[in-house]
């Protein structure tokens, strides 16, 4: 963290630069269906993120040799787009593209019944359009959305948000700007479900309270999280049940419509309010 | 570490069932480290250098200081990179080439404790401010794997900072700056270590050895500064805890911290 603590980024009434309270997440929405091609794919959009998650697979892994022989690979890839942020992000991969990357892939694997699908890859792509902090949370949010969209069977959804410390205080979701002057992070991944963690990282100072604090606050925002995914997921059949019931008049002799052979729909969920676009670095003070 | 070596299920289940009885396979406690060594100024040439041994495990960290130009928004900071490399002198397991995502998350772990601790001045490292500064390249290689990568990485890449000394310099009139022969110490503000908490099917122990370190579900390292600050945490591999675990992990992790530190700092003076 590079903060120093001079910058004044809560006020005497515990509101935020950008209006929320302390224990607020930014404003969410998660559309499913984005990507035509892939076997499960969600957008997230949580104040200026923009993320896509896309999943192909269970698929045939290559190199061979990299195969697991009683489960499932989970392959992810994090990458940030060259504009996603202030000074154009080099396209090449980063050593923190990479533990991102990995530490998604850890957590998602914990959830997923990999054992289903032996000798196989499951890759998950994230692909951030616009960073404004927070994005690994926000693109393991997606991710966890996308892989139950692609029908992969799982014990249960991840929700990831992360608390941190802005002048000393715990607060929830930390955005760019928290983020870049706030003197702490804590990322968290929580599957509601079972109660577990499976996602957790911390950088800047914070005492064995403020951690605990930071932890619970984490949880219970995971949780408001939780059921944004699941109305996005449920959305989707909703659609799918409006379409099939609408009979068509003329045609008496219908036949019955298999649910299953209903193409994708592109479920619409109301956009958060965005202010004008205004990109962000995210995590960009650690030295590649 | 990849999947390349399988453990056998015999192996397994006998250092489960020796856990089951409040044991470990080398008879330690859980709580229990092996032997710590740490020894500096190990290499003449490099301006700080350490090697820290825990049991079997070693591991060799060296730091360059080199004068270089800051990050522009950070123009009156120094600079502080880790690199680690897990080469294939230390393990079978190990193979040639870039950097695996195990390095990488040894590295950035390791960095993240040594820097969000602010255990070194970053801007006692700036000679001219937006042209000329100190990068400090702390680069560690493992030497033998035998478990425990994070804790030992981080005790020497801070027994190998504490021994830091870089030249000092002149800045002549044309803006350009020379080098003296002379050197000083840099100072240390904090003395952060790093402790990594294993999880074996329910039991929670550290310092594992490469067994017990193969087949843990999954981790928790936990970087602390003097003060008891969590300055840093990551949580590795693929297994899960409960929300109430982990705080007890983090005041047991923090005891731990301690003795970690006292070993340090007995190295250092």
């Amino acid at each position: 963290m590079a903060g120093d603590g001079t910058v004044k980024l809560i006020d005497e009434k515990g509101i935020r630069l950008d209006g929320r309270k302390a224990d607020e997440l930014r404003p969410v929405s998660i559309k499913i269906g984005v990507i035509k091609n892939a076997n499960g794919s969600a957008e997230i959009r949580m104040g200026k993120n923009i993320i896509i998650a896309a999943v192909y697979g269970p698929r045939e892994l290559h190199p061979k040799h990299r195969a697991l022989a009683d489960r499932a690979l989970i392959q992810c890839f994090y990458r940030m787009s060259t504009f996603s942020v202030n000074d154009r992000k080099s396209p090449a991969p980063s050593r923190r593209e990479k533990e991102i990357s990995m530490v998604i892939s850890n957590s998602l694997s914990s959830v997923v019944l990999t054992e289903k699908y032996p000798r196989t890859t499951i890759d998950v792509y994230l692909q951030v359009l616009q960073a404004d902090g927070g994005t690994r949370t926000a693109s393991l949010t997606a991710a966890s959305v996308a892989l139950a969209d692609a029908g992969i069977p799982m014990k249960g959804l991840i929700a990831s948000v992360a608390a941190g410390l802005i002048n000393d205080q715990v607060v929830l979701d930390l955005f760019d700007i928290e983020d870049q002057k706030g003197s702490g992070d804590l990322p968290l991944g929580y599957c509601p479900v079972l109660d577990e963690i499976s996602l957790l990282q911390l950088d800047g100072v914070f005492t064995v309270k403020q951690f605990e604090d930071s932890l619970n606050i984490a949880i219970k925002g995971a949780k408001d999280l939780y059921e944004i995914q699941r109305d996005a997921l449920k959305q989707k059949y909703t659609d799918i049940r409006a379409e099939v019931e609408v009979p068509e008049k003329p045609k008496a002799e219908e036949p019955k419509v298999e649910p299953k052979v209903v193409p994708k729909p592109v479920l619409k969920v109301e956009k958060p309010k965005t202010e004008e676009p205004k990109p962000s670095e995210d995590d960009k003070r650690e030295v590649e | 570490m990849g999947d390349k070596y399988i453990i056998s299920e015999i192996e397994k289940d006998h250092i489960l069932s020796l856990l089951e009885q409040k044991k470990r396979i080398d008879g330690r406690t859980f709580d229990g480290f092996r032997d710590i060594k740490i020894e500096t100024n190990v290499v003449e040439k490099a301006e700080g250098s350490a090697i820290v041994t825990i049991g079997d495990t070693k591991i060799i960290v060296g730091v360059k200081a080199v004068l270089g130009t800051p990050f522009p928004d950070t123009p009156e900071s120094g600079v502080i990179t880790t690199g680690a490399e897990l080469s294939p002198i230390a393990s079978p397991y190990f193979e040639s080439g870039p950097p695996s995502e195990a390095a990488i998350e040894l590295a950035r772990v390791t960095d993240r404790t040594i820097r969000e601790s602010h255990c070194v001045d970053l801007s006692k490292l700036c000679v001219v401010p937006e042209k000329h500064v100190w990068i400090l390249f702390i680069d560690f290689y493992v030497l033998n794997h035998d478990g425990n990568l994070f804790d030992v990485a981080a005790l020497g890449a801070m027994a190998a900072l504490a021994t830091t000394k870089i030249p000092k310099v002149k800045v002549l009139e044309d803006g350009s700056v020379e080098k003296s022969e002379e050197k000083e110490q840099i100072k240390i503000e904090h003395y952060p270590v790093a402790v990594t908490c294993y999880k074996i099917d329910k039991y929670n122990v550290y310092d594992p050895n490469f067994k017990e370190d193969r087949v843990s579900d999954s981790r928790i390292t936990i970087g602390f500064d003097e003060e008891d600050r969590i300055v840093a945490l990551q949580k590795g591999y693929q297994g899960t805890y409960k929300p109430a675990e982990i705080m007890e992990i983090v005041r047991e992790s923090l005891n731990v911290s301690k003795a970690l530190r006292k070993e340090l700092m007995k190295s250092l003076s």
